[in-house]
């Protein structure tokens, strides 16, 4: 390992936040190296949207710190830490409803270009942005669909395109919130193979209530309990661990 | 995409034909269209805030007012812009409007939905208040008068002429913020409309983008403002009061939000009600309203949806037979 590899593309150092007497996220240190697969499971209430809106800057963290390729970012708004080569999707779907398939894509992609605040010239006009577009639908089969406006997608189709539009900015690192929420069984299966078929060299932190996601995708598992973190290892250690157990299926 | 080509081009005949017709019907007509499009550069101003961002500003007039006083001030007392320094006033009126603009958005722009309506509200009317009590500067309620046009090689006071220049004017901001909201910025308005939280993750620093559009819309306002006074001959409270905003904001809601050409459809039916209609009846406030429920309550895209509404509803009945249409074209 080159000693530039060796920055982990996102670090956390006893991050938390409290909402008033509330403690969602407390003191969690986590280390993400370039490449890395890592989940973060936990039963619902346990913080870990909170964790995500920290880590991008949606929410200001209570004590702690956010390191981005080295750069402390705690106090920097989202789209600076997106500008490093950050990610994320949504677990509730949040694409730009009344704007077509491509449209969504032509944001995603724009939105890390200084070509963003070009006011004078047509965004038709710039092909290797359209040929970006095109070639990451077609990678995820939405090409036919281009011109459809997001609000007359599928659920499942709109979830796919959650994902398309977290990739659009070429990150080193993608935040994905619950990809499968919603989703059936098919679904579900369909939206793993996608995720491993992801390039490997770009780091993904999923969380993920479909067990089957995340030891398909992850190789490295964290278990969030009332915002803290209970239990770390490979899939292997986490099936076993008698803690997790208790906590999701509460032996009394 | 052909279809949007045939839009720009039905809409450049239409205009084009405008520009031909008017100048062959009487003064009242041709004073009527000429201040028409001079207001509806203030309308479409106000759409790239509320039809493209999504921001319902209530304070628009304000920027006319900037662009109007200013013009007005310079011409009574200096006789600045009466000649060839036309062309200088309307850069100020211009410039003038968007300091406004980045001062007022300052305070704006932290807001959204209802609140960002009522700040721009109250900043709109805090103008209205400096017009209105700072007499020796605004000759308070009476305003100012503008004596004559302006007279550079051609004399504005001739009816066809200015009709023309303002024609010019009109078209030349179209083309602009046509331009401004094809291109990637514009688009990243849209994108701040329909979801400013995802905009943000995807690396856009929406505050930005929204001060910008706030600071450009307000240029374009002080423009109309420049425009007006010279069609009007006179600048007074009137013209920034509350119901100049609230006019603005309906005229682009009856044209249609997020189309820009809807401003002067709106603009042109308002004018043509009030002006026009006011000398037959008496009772014209009753049509103006009865036009805005109705749009608002059956059309909400404005009147410039209906030939969309018309193709939707031709293709359905032609449909009817196959399958439902599950996507409809954009309109």
């Amino acid at each position: 390992m080159s000693a530039v590899d060796a920055v982990p593309v996102l670090e956390l150092k006893g991050l938390s936040k409290a909402f008033g007497g509330l403690r969602a996220v407390r003191g969690v240190s986590l280390k993400i190296m370039p490449g890395d697969r890592k989940a973060i499971i936990g039963p619902n209430g346990a913080g870990k949207t909170t964790l995500f809106n920290l880590i991008t800057g949606i929410l200001p963290a209570t004590s702690g710190r956010v390191l981005l390729f080295g750069n402390d970012v705690t106090r920097w708004p989202s789209h600076r830490r997106t500008a490093l080569g950050m990610a994320r999707t949504f677990q509730v779907t949040s694409l730009f409803p009344r704007l077509t398939v491509l449209d969504n894509v032509l944001l995603a992609i724009t939105g890390r270009r200084a070509s963003k605040f070009v006011m004078w010239r047509f965004l038709s006009s710039y092909r290797d942005v359209y040929d970006k577009a095109h070639e990451l639908l077609e990678r995820a089969a939405f090409l036919d669909r281009k011109d459809t406006e997001v609000r007359y997608l599928s659920h499942g189709e709109q979830r796919q395109l959650e994902i398309v539009l977290g990739l659009a900015s070429d990150p080193d690192i993608l935040l994905l919130d619950e990809p499968a929420a919603g989703l059936s069984s098919g679904e579900s299966a369909e939206m793993a193979r996608f995720l491993q078929k992801l390039d490997r060299k770009m780091a993904i932190l999923l969380i993920e209530h479909d067990m089957d996601i995340v030891f398909d995708v992850a190789d490295d598992i964290s278990v969030l309990h009332f915002g803290e973190v209970l239990e770390s290892g490979t899939a292997e250690r986490i099936r076993s661990s008698a803690k997790v157990q208790e906590i999701y299926l509460g032996t009394g | 995409m052909a279809p949007l080509r045939m839009k720009v081009l039905i809409v450049i005949a239409i205009l084009a034909a405008a520009a031909l017709i008017v100048p062959h019907t009487n003064p009242f007509v041709i004073l009527l269209a000429t201040r028409a499009l001079a207001f509806s550069i203030l309308v479409m101003s106000l759409d790239i805030l509320l039809g493209f961002t999504g921001l319902a500003s209530l304070g628009q007039a304000a920027y006319l007012g900037v662009g109007a006083y200013l013009t007005a001030i310079l011409a009574a007392r200096y006789q600045i812009g009466l000649g060839y320094d036309f062309w200088l006033v309307a850069a100020l009126g211009m410039l003038g409007a968007a300091v406004l603009a980045a001062l007022f958005g300052l305070l704006a722009i932290r807001a959204s939905g209802v609140y960002f309506l009522m700040i721009t509200l109250a900043l709109g009317q805090c103008v209205w208040g400096l017009a209105y009590r700072w007499n020796s500067l605004t000759g308070g309620d009476n305003g100012i008068n503008l004596q004559h046009r302006p007279k550079f090689g051609i004399d504005l006071a001739d009816q066809v002429t200015f009709f023309y220049v303002v024609f010019g004017f009109f078209a030349a901001s179209l083309l602009i913020m046509y331009t401004l909201v094809r291109s990637p910025f514009g688009r990243s308005l849209a994108g701040i409309r329909e979801r400013e939280l995802r905009m943000k993750i995807l690396g856009y620093n929406t505050w930005l983008h929204k001060y910008i559009a706030f600071i450009i819309a307000g240029a374009f306002g002080g423009l109309a403002g420049v425009l007006w006074v010279h069609t009007a001959g006179i600048v007074s409270p009137e013209n920034v009061v509350l119901t100049t905003s609230v006019d603005a904001l309906l005229m682009a809601v009856l044209g249609g939000p997020g189309t820009l050409i809807g401003g002067v459809i709106g603009a042109s039916v308002v004018l043509f009600i009030r002006e026009y209609l006011s000398t037959l009846v008496h009772w014209w406030q009753y049509v103006l309203g009865g036009v805005y429920v109705l749009v608002i309550l059956y059309l909400p895209g404005g009147l410039m949806s209906i030939p969309g509404r018309i193709r939707q509803w031709r293709a359905a009945r032609s449909e009817a037979a196959d399958t439902p249409n599950l996507a409809p074209a954009r309109q």
